[in-house]
């Protein structure tokens, strides 16, 4: 596969030496020279002087041709218009960009980057999984469909602890789809599966009736 | 009209001023709060310290029952993302973005921007009056 990311900063580098290692055919896009001699005497010759948001620049090293078009400078800004450049100019087929402004992924969407990884979202992400108490994690984004899969843990303290499936207020639109118990093999409940503590459920639900889901998880209403 | 600039250099602080005696409620913002010197002492409008490529300044400088919205910093791809923020999540009814490069000016023209270019116009018009 033929990938390009743009910047060569200290993400863009061990992105980089990952994509060249899996065998990939890899350019880097960098503006400053300085940085731009150090990759390549380091690892050769993959790294092409240039703006990554000029078109002319991106005709030169055969964006046309490029499977895949990735943008990781540290300016949002210059990211999104790489990103649209490669898009509209060249028609890659997948384009992702990195965003220090988490609040950016929805424009950056709506404007046809296919990704955006933004590190503060992963950050909180890996914290929210790695701390226990945390009540609902959100495990993926079914965007089409408007649904999030979502991990739920059941404190020893929940007053749900030995009550059935069928006696939860679950929201219309959440369902339980497996239980990992504390011990023993995950399994698919049924409305008389008994809730135990530790267990851990995964639950298909819409991003609204989130909080609904995890009240009624708790055994406490909604609010 | 409410019009909010992006950018407090010579050509938007005098495009502040100008809008601003033609009665029209003008809010500038810039990132750098002594850009505002540039503003005549009778600027009636209001000048805000902000970044026009994050939402909350723009909702700040009143984006949303803004008419227009003018990108005139020194960043061709701050233009074109706050441009887009103005357009495509805040529906403003008129977006004018300044793109120096006239490559990337023609591509986001060809995506339905307001764009201009003062290189090319420059140009032009230098290419016109050596001639002439």
């Amino acid at each position: 596969m033929y990938i390009i990311v743009i910047g060569g900063g200290r993400l863009g580098y061990y992105l980089l030496k990952a994509l060249l290692n899996e065998g990939h055919e890899v350019l880097v896009l960098e503006k400053d020279a300085r940085i731009c001699k150090t990759i390549t005497d380091e690892l050769g010759s993959v790294c092409f002087r240039g703006d990554g948001c000029e078109a002319a620049t991106l005709a030169e090293v055969g964006t046309g041709r490029a499977d895949m078009f990735v943008a990781v400078t540290g300016d949002d800004e210059d990211n999104l218009v790489a990103c649209q450049v490669a898009r509209h100019k060249h028609n890659v087929p997948r384009t992702i960009a990195r965003i220090r402004n988490p609040k950016n992924a929805v424009l950056f969407k709506k404007l046809g980057v296919d990704v955006t990884v933004s590190s503060t979202d992963l950050i909180l992400e890996a914290i929210e999984r790695e701390v226990p108490t945390h009540p609902v994690t959100q495990l993926l984004t079914l965007e089409e469909k408007g649904l999030v899969i979502v991990d739920v843990k059941i404190s020893p303290e929940s007053a749900t602890v030995g009550k059935t499936v069928k006696d939860l207020s679950l929201p219309r639109e959440s369902k339980l789809a497996i239980i990992i118990p504390a011990e023993g093999s995950a399994y698919v409940p049924i409305a008389s599966t008994v809730l135990q503590a530790g267990d851990q459920i995964i639950a298909v639900t819409t991003p609204e009736s989130k909080e609904g889901l995890r009240a009624a998880l708790r055994g406490i209403e909604a609010g | 009209m409410k019009i909010v600039i992006m950018g407090c250099g010579r050509v938007g602080a005098r495009l502040a001023s100008l809008l601003d005696e033609d009665g029209h409620k003008v809010t500038i913002l810039d990132i750098d709060t002594y850009s505002f010197r540039r503003l005549p002492p009778s600027f009636g409008g209001m000048a805000l310290f902000g970044n026009g490529i994050d939402e909350e300044a723009l909702k700040r400088a009143g984006i949303e029952e803004a008419d227009v919205f003018v990108a005139l910093t020194q960043g061709d791809n701050r233009n074109v993302m706050s441009c887009q923020i103005a357009r495509h999540i805040f529906n403003v009814p008129r977006v004018v973005c300044r793109i120096y490069d006239p490559l990337r000016e023609e591509m986001y023209s060809a995506l339905g921007l307001e764009t201009l270019s003062p290189t090319k116009i420059f140009a032009q018009l230098l290419k016109e009056r050596i001639e002439g």
